[in-house]
């Protein structure tokens, strides 16, 4: 397009700047940190895109302070490394979709990104997502002015939560050139017990009773056989099996000790199995990164469904009989990742439908262009909701400026 | 501190008000009486007190709509209100205003285990919602120290915290779904048994927005299996640097601990002539450390934690060998206050945050002002997350005192945001620290705020004159002033 331009500003008055000129030409822009979602969302984006990737860099990192601040474009590699060092993370597994989206580059993530997007990986369940480990922000809004909000410390209750409705808005309220995060120790030790040979409903007792239990289980998921087959940790995929996953962890004795009790309590249900540290971590990168979807040739569409943990195997079931339909659970049943080839409207009603009997929203994540043009992305909000979440939208953005169609049509 | 002036149309129009509020709340849940008004006037902030113009208590989430329908519709002011322990002054009533009490909503709805949730109604108390749920080995985890008598409804205004705020999280870490009613009188279901929202994070956003956005008349909360066990240490230091280490050196070692409390010399001996909780009275910091969990980590992590104490001068360390032990181990701590109470006629609580590596600082910055207003302080810290309760001693019959008292209290909350941290970690702006809202966020900050209540209460009638210094009319903040300009930076990159 010859109208197409790119801004990239270098500095938070630049930002301010450009932010006012778009402003006082009701010129709507693409917001981009490092792209890594942009495959993500309905694909017609403005014409005008504000590039943010200028603004990276640990600006603050005190790990006995358990707080980081950095340029909201600072690559999730540079900010893994850091953390790394200091034996610490970011608790809720930010999940890299880089080979779930088909993306050449594995490491495009960057901090602001995973904020925007409130994405969370299986600790999700313990440990909260995104929005829970977000202190504060320094942004630019639709009106072309500056704001800011939360600070460095996690207890603040110093005026509206704004850092929680900035998590999640997928860049429709303001461009966020600093953010501050919590970070937290890393687990000393990390092993996951597998109960093998049991089904959707069987696992959904499985993870209840482990949740419920006082056994701090950090994450709870289940794998049918044909997804189970397709791991990359050896001796998981050797099981040959559908399996529950339950990950413990904390210092050593007390994981090995917990474990125990999780082995002994579920021995009846099927046969058990152990997955030490690295076995370990490797198999929740690959639940985190939804792996089991990421191979080359799957084009299947791939939707991401939260609902009450209960409800979980339900809607697998409900949804099971579409072509090409696999599926597995993450958040003890609370999650569903539903993979499903669905040249017709990726079968967005029938998800819909399936997900409005429990209470719930259901995300596309993956899809074809044409696919993403056609359907809403996004679960519609009940009416007085949408209108709520409209008036906010337009009291942050009144011109509808900041990535146009990116979460609901007309917003 | 200036209340917006009454409206006196709204004072005129009293009595039929209240009529109209009888048709919909029958019975005695409208009061107008003054005696019976005068429990309302203040709230835990007793420094200040008005009477408010009526106060009604509906039942049903379809009388507070209709409520606030009709308020709306008459342009009246709402004040909505809990258990009224707020201690910034949420709560307090406006003359000029209805102030809607929820002590009526009362049911636990509906406990959900397999899910870990429980929902409840606003007026049901933070304790009695792990009340329900103990025999059954649940319990819900923000504990403020008011959880007797404050509301789920207040907790949820105010993002309540409490001791194990640091491992568990605030309110705002702990809920899962709301309802709402709007100014509007439109009932709003946000969120459910589900995690995460498919759209803006409401349920963040409302958490924490002291009654101004909406009422809130149910809410869902997350459960949790209780721990197996819980020890605490006893550790007393030579001076609050070496407990501030200390403290430093835990996290640094990987450890969370369940809760972590401090206390300097002035509050450990209020307490331990109150309780009698055997804590050293020559330290100058105590530390309170909670280890909760399975009971092979919980032995593991008290030597490691006994150790790292060792390591950093602990003066004294005793570990609770039983449950009554630990309870007495907190005795202390969670009587501070009235503990403080006794020793001074009354007492003022501040609630700042900062950066745990500047307590020192912060701690010797705060004895100069207490020499230079004449005013004793003792400190309450939740030392993990940097959480500092100075409680100020005053007299409020001393001429002057109460002012001293407050201009201390100003002084030490703009210390806090000097040093890198905030105005309050948990109590919330409310009326009490509204005029500083200014150390911490610049015009625009502030009016970006007031347009997000624009999007909820565009006649601003809930609960105004708390948390702004000056409450903006919405088509002023709507308005806007577009500069006019060239293409931005024309000397850099872009293509
Ligand atoms: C006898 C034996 C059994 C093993 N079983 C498993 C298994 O079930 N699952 C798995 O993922 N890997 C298993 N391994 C592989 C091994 O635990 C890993 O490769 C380990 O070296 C990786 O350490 P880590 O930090 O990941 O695990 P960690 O959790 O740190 O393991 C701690 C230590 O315990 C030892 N260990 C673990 N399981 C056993 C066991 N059943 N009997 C005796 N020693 C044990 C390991 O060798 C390791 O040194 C086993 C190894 C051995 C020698
Ligand atoms: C001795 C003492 C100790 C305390 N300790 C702690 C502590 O450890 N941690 C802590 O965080 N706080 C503490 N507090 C402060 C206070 O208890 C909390 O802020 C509590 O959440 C207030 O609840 P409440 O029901 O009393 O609310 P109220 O005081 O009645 O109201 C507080 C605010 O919430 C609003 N509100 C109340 N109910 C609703 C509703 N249903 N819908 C919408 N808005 C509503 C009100 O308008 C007001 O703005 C303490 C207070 C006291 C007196």
């Amino acid at each position: 397009m010859s109208d197409a331009q790119i801004f990239r500003p270098e500095s938070a008055e630049q930002l301010l700047e450009t932010m006012s000129w778009l402003v006082s030409e009701k010129m709507p822009v693409n917001l981009q940190g490092r792209g890594s979602k942009r495959l993500i969302g309905n694909p017609d984006r403005s014409a005008t895109t504000l590039d943010l990737s200028a603004f990276t860099g640990i600006s603050l990192y005190e790990p006995e302070e358990l707080v980081m601040s950095a340029g909201a474009a600072t690559p999730m590699a540079e900010i893994n490394k850091a953390l790394d060092q200091a034996h610490q993370m970011l608790a809720y597994d930010p999940p890299n979709f880089a080979s779930l989206l088909g993306l050449a580059d594995k490491e495009s993530g960057s901090l602001g990104g995973m904020i925007a997007t409130n994405l969370a990986g299986p600790r999700r369940i313990k440990a909260g997502s995104a929005r829970d480990h977000f202190l504060g922000f320094q942004a630019v809004s639709g009106r072309g002015e500056a704001f800011k909000s939360g600070g460095r410390v996690v207890k603040n209750v110093t005026g509206y939560d704004l850092s929680k409705l900035m998590a999640g808005s997928w860049g429709t309220l303001g461009a966020m050139h600093q953010v501050t995060v919590k970070t937290l120790p890393r687990p000393e030790k990390s092993r996951t017990v597998l109960v093998q040979g049991v089904d959707a409903d069987e696992a959904r007792t499985i993870m209840s009773a482990a949740l419920n239990s006082p056994n701090e289980v950090s994450a709870a998921c289940w794998l049918p056989k044909s997804l189970a087959e397709r791991s990359d940790v050896d001796i998981f995929r050797h099981l040959n099996n559908s399996c529950v996953a339950l990950r413990v962890e904390g210092p050593g004795p007390s994981v090995q000790y917990r474990c125990k009790i999780l082995r002994d309590r579920f021995k009846s249900e099927g046969k058990i199995e152990e997955l030490h540290t690295s076995n370990s971590a490797r198999f929740w990168r690959e639940i985190r990164d939804v792996s089991p979807f990421a191979a080359k040739i799957d084009d299947r569409v791939i939707w991401k469904i939260s609902v009450a943990p209960t409800a979980g195997p339900a809607i697998l079931s409900q949804l099971s009989n579409l072509k090409n339909a696999e599926g597995f659970l993450d958040w003890a049943g609370g999650l569903v990742w539903l993979a499903v080839d669905a040249p017709k409207m990726g079968a967005e009603s029938l998800v819909r439908d399936a997900v409005n009997r429990h209470g719930g929203h259901a995300t596309l994540i993956r899809g074809p262009e044409k696919l993403r043009r056609e359907i809403s992305i996004f679960h519609p909000q009940p009416t007085p909701l949408a209108a709520l979440s409209r008036r906010l939208k337009d009291n942050f953005d009144p011109f509808g400026l900041l990535n146009p169609n990116r979460m609901y049509p007309g917003t | 501190m200036r209340m917006p002036e009454p409206d006196r149309e709204t004072l005129a129009n009293r009595q039929t008000i209240a009529a109209e509020l009888r048709r919909i709340v029958p019975g005695d849940g409208v009061i107008v009486d003054e005696d019976a008004l005068r429990p309302f006037e203040t709230d835990g902030l007793t420094a200040y007190r008005t009477l408010p113009l009526i106060v009604v208590l509906p039942e049903t989430v379809e009388q507070v709509a209709a409520v606030l329908k009709y308020c709306h519709q008459n342009s009246v002011k709402v004040v909505p209100r809990g258990a009224g322990t707020s201690l910034s002054g949420g709560a307090l009533p406006l003359a000029d205003g209805v102030l809607l009490s929820l002590t009526k909503f009362k049911q636990i709805l509906e406990l959900d285990y397999e899910n870990r949730c429980a929902r409840v109604q606003p007026g049901v108390t933070n304790l009695a919602i792990s009340q329900a749920v103990d025999a059954d080995g649940y319990y819900y985890a923000p504990d403020p120290s008011s959880q007797i008598a404050c509301t789920i409804g207040g907790n949820v205004a105010e993002n309540a915290g409490g001791v194990h705020c640091l491992k568990y999280g605030l309110t705002t870490n702990n809920l899962l779904g709301l309802e709402l009613v709007t100014i509007e009188g439109e009932i709003i279901r946000i969120g459910g048994k589900h995690l995460d929202s498919g759209g803006y994070d409401l349920l963040g956003l409302l958490t924490g927005s002291e009654g101004m956005l909406g009422v809130v008349t149910e809410v869902t909360v997350r459960l949790l299996p209780k721990p197996e066990c819980a020890r605490a240490l006893l550790v007393g230091f030579n001076s609050s640097e070496a407990g501030g280490d200390c403290v430093a050196a835990i996290i640094a070692a990987g450890i969370i601990p369940g809760g972590m409390e401090m206390m300097d010399h002035p509050a450990i001996n209020a307490a331990e002539d109150f309780v009698n909780a055997g804590y050293p009275r020559d330290a100058q910091a105590l530390l309170i450390i909670e280890l909760d969990g399975p009971e092979a980590e919980v032995d593991y992590l008290i030597e490691e934690v006994s150790r790292i104490a060792r390591e950093n001068g602990a003066s004294s360390i005793r570990i609770s060998e039983s449950e009554q032990e630990r309870l007495t181990f907190w005795a202390g701590r969670k009587a501070a206050f009235p503990a403080v109470g006794r020793i001074s006629p009354d007492y003022y609580c501040m609630d700042g945050t900062i950066p745990r590596a500047k307590l020192p600082l912060v701690l010797s910055r705060m004895r100069e002002m207490s020499d230079k207003y004449g005013l004793r302080v003792a400190n309450v810290f939740h030392a993990g997350d940097g959480n500092l309760h100075p409680l100020i001693m005053y007299d409020a019959n001393v001429p002057g005192e109460l002012d001293r008292a407050e201009d201390f209290g100003n002084d030490i909350l703009k210390l806090c945001v000097e040093v890198g941290g905030v105005l309050t970690g948990e109590h919330g702006v409310g009326v009490e620290k509204r005029d500083l809202m200014g150390e911490m966020f610049t015009d625009e900050d502030m009016a970006q705020q007031q347009r997000v209540k624009c999007a909820f209460d565009p006649k601003a009638l809930l609960n105004p004159g708390k948390v702004f210094p000056t409450l903006h009319r919405c088509a002023e903040l709507g308005r806007m002033h577009i500069r006019q300009g060239q293409i931005p930076f024309p000397d850099i990159p872009r293509f």
